[in-house]
């Protein structure tokens, strides 16, 4: 996934001289996972620079930049440590558009590696999607494969508003897969359907979807046949592919890293509840992460929900009358 | 230092200032207001933002305009630096900018609607790249970075400029946004607007810093003080700051020291927490009768200019207020047409859903 992100930059880099890449160690280094390596010696230091580690002024910087007309693309070295750009994305990025009524706009993208499982020190590992997706204006996504990341980045670096761009640290480099680096991007606001089943459906992003998978495996070892959805933006959400499934099914399972309470995983039942009740022949069961903190490494592996806990939950569903 | 009692004699920051409280000049006008006339633009707009402030204090009151923070007392600041830059630099303004955004070509209708809580008061006729209020302190120098970046990366001969209050100095935003400035060489100038409050905060407990334009040594980029209330003297320093800007020499940092005469804004009231004595002292410094004085000592002002002047700005800004008035609030789904560039199909439905709750036809 590191290639795929890095050969999305780069052609959108090549497409569209407006696109800018800075932040942390992005350039000489090439970025702590190697995302940008050799950017900035394809396309100069005007257009890929190091930054002093100030996380305020790189989201704030980018509001200024894009809304003279530039595509800035930062990158905050770990999702933890965006938070203190929280009132860039709160009250400027998301809202530029809007307070301007269009005169200004924020077609700005923030990447950061998220979610947990690569054993890194605290404030490493935080899934903070549901935080995001409750400020109107900012879409976030999440790609969950290579083929994803890639697709997905170049339509955020496309879009005429801000993107936060989730990048699970674990699969940078955990999955191989042949990408088309054709230049064309993947819907924005679309969820995929990633396999079909009969039995339930089960709701994932990010690092759950290959969770959710190995799941649907073991569950089709059972005779039990899941479809697996890969929400893949979580906001602004494509709920009726999630709808549409449900009416099939009539099971539902959401699967993500984040704590259960307030995560994006509730939204998406809420909706099931208002819009899909009658779908549903057992209540939603969630496999996330627990009400806690993200622990450090010896714990890391207990926390974050795998493809058993999915399996455990699916069961849950299916044996409820 | 005749503005306010900072001691700055042992610093190395310099101040400036042209004319006294009392309409003398401490020295020759500088190069960019070489003769009295060429002051007297400078005078109208401060004359047209005091009456526009007075109106807008004046329309809270009687509830036909909401929360509004008045420039009393600051109109020299925000007419200064405006004059200063070039139509298209952009001004990346706190929320007690009117001064300034009246000179950038904002109009007193914009400006009301704004106040009068209305989003299409920020869609600004002209200036069309000047940012909108920023109101959460501090936080818009980050944005003002990212401005002056974009004109350094298209290699363009524009300038950004953000004016802020003391009490946004102190914050981490602030700090950063200085500081790449500074890395960057950045064609930026940033006016902190020190009026010595901030609410209820007296500067003394912003900083023990001698002068807050101290805070650009720290980052490596030009810092001086201007006096605030003396508007000869504030387009002189902007306009050099400006044009080192332009000329690639890097970004400055301006602490205009001047005296906010009013409340924080139109519901706060500083009588609760400042001295009466203190503000009758600073209404002797403001910035307005001094230019005045001066103009009709170097006799380019008569009472018939007066006079006249103030029945313009007052005629002006009764018709922006009937203007205002009259234009009927905007409808519910105005507030999701906005949100998104592209709009997603179930936000959509959300709006046809407003439209519907509050009886409008789709």
């Amino acid at each position: 996934m590191v290639q795929a992100i890095n050969l999305a930059l780069a052609h959108e880099m090549a497409e569209d001289e407006s696109v800018i890449v800075f932040g942390e160690d992005v350039a000489r280094s090439g970025g702590v996972f190697r995302v940008t390596d050799g950017l900035q010696a394809s396309f100069g230091e005007d257009r890929v620079f190091d930054t002093p580690i100030a996380e305020t002024v790189l989201v704030g910087m980018s509001v200024g930049m894009a809304a003279e007309g530039l595509k800035p693309v930062v990158e905050i070295q770990f999702a933890g440590f965006m938070y203190s750009g929280f009132d860039q994305l709160i009250n400027h990025a998301s809202r530029m558009r809007n307070r301007t009524r269009g005169r200004l706009t924020c077609p700005m993208v923030l990447r950061t590696p998220c979610s947990g499982g690569i054993k890194p020190p605290e404030h490493h590992s935080d899934s903070p999607e549901g935080l995001l997706a409750g400020i109107p204006g900012l879409v976030t996504v999440v790609p969950s494969s290579p083929a994803k990341a890639y697709g997905l980045l170049l339509a955020a670096i496309r879009h005429p508003d801000p993107v936060v761009f989730l990048e699970p640290a674990r699969l940078y480099r955990s999955i191989r897969e042949d990408v088309d680096t054709d230049g064309v991007a993947l819907p924005l606001g679309m969820s995929f359907v990633e396999r079909e089943g009969t039995d339930l459906t089960i709701v994932a992003w990010g690092t759950m979807v290959g969770e959710s998978l190995l799941a649907a495996d073991d569950l089709a070892s059972e005779g039990i046949s899941a479809t697996v959805i890969d929400v893949a933006t979580i906001s602004p959400l494509d709920m009726s592919t999630i709808l549409d499934s449900v009416a099939q099914t009539g099971r539902c399972v959401i699967a993500h890293e984040a704590a259960r309470q307030g995560g994006f995983g509730a939204e998406i039942a809420a909706r099931l509840a208002e819009e899909g009740l009658t779908s549903l022949l057992a209540p939603v069961a969630r496999a996330t992460g627990y009400d806690t903190i993200f622990p450090l490494a010896r714990l890391e592996g207990q926390y974050m929900p795998n493809h058993r806990r999915v399996v455990a939950a699916a069961h849950r569903v299916l044996e409820y009358s | 230092m005749e503005t306010m009692a900072t001691d700055h004699s042992h610093t190395d920051i310099p101040f400036t200032s042209f004319v006294k409280s009392d309409g003398s000049l401490i020295r020759d006008l500088p190069e960019g207001t070489p003769d009295p006339e060429a002051v007297i633009p400078l005078y109208r707009a401060m004359v047209r933002a005091r009456t526009f402030d007075a109106r807008a204090v004046a329309m809270h009151r009687t509830g036909r305009l909401g929360t509004y923070s008045s420039i009393l007392g600051q109109e020299a600041v925000g007419v200064g630096i405006a004059s200063a830059m070039a139509p298209d630099d952009v001004l990346v303004p706190s929320y007690r900018e009117v001064s300034a955004q009246l000179v950038r070509g904002v109009t007193p209708v914009e400006l009301l609607l704004y106040w009068g809580g209305d989003e299409r008061g920020n869609d600004f006729a002209v200036p069309r790249r000047d940012f909108p209020n920023c109101i959460t302190v501090g936080e818009h120098p980050t944005h003002a970075a990212g401005v002056a970046l974009a004109m350094q990366i298209r290699k363009e001969p524009r300038v950004a400029v953000c004016a802020l209050g003391d009490g946004g100095s102190s914050k981490g935003a602030f700090y950063e946004a200085l500081n790449m400035a500074g890395v960057m060489n950045l064609p930026l100038v940033v006016v902190i607007i020190n009026n010595q409050w901030a609410i209820s905060a007296p500067r003394a407990i912003q900083s023990a810093a001698p002068t807050l334009a101290h805070k650009a040594l720290g980052v490596g980029i030009h810092g001086e003080q201007v006096d605030g209330n003396d508007v000869v003297a504030v387009t002189d320093v902007a306009l050099r700051a400006i044009e080192r800007a332009r000329a690639g020499g890097g970004a400055t940092l301006i602490e205009a020291v001047t005296y906010r005469l009013g409340d924080h804004t139109t519901v706060d009231d500083a009588r609760r927490y400042r001295p009466d004595d203190e503000v009758s002292e600073a209404w002797k410094r403001e910035p307005i009768a001094r230019i005045r004085t001066f103009l009709a000592d170097a006799r380019v002002w008569q009472k018939s200019d007066e006079e006249a002047l103030r029945a313009s700005s007052s005629g002006e800004i009764d018709g922006a207020a009937e203007e205002f008035l009259a234009i009927e609030p905007p409808p519910v789904e105005s507030m999701f047409d906005y949100v998104w560039g592209e709009m997603p199909p179930e936000f959509a439905k959300q709006r046809m859903q407003a439209m519907s709750d509050w009886g409008r036809d789709a």
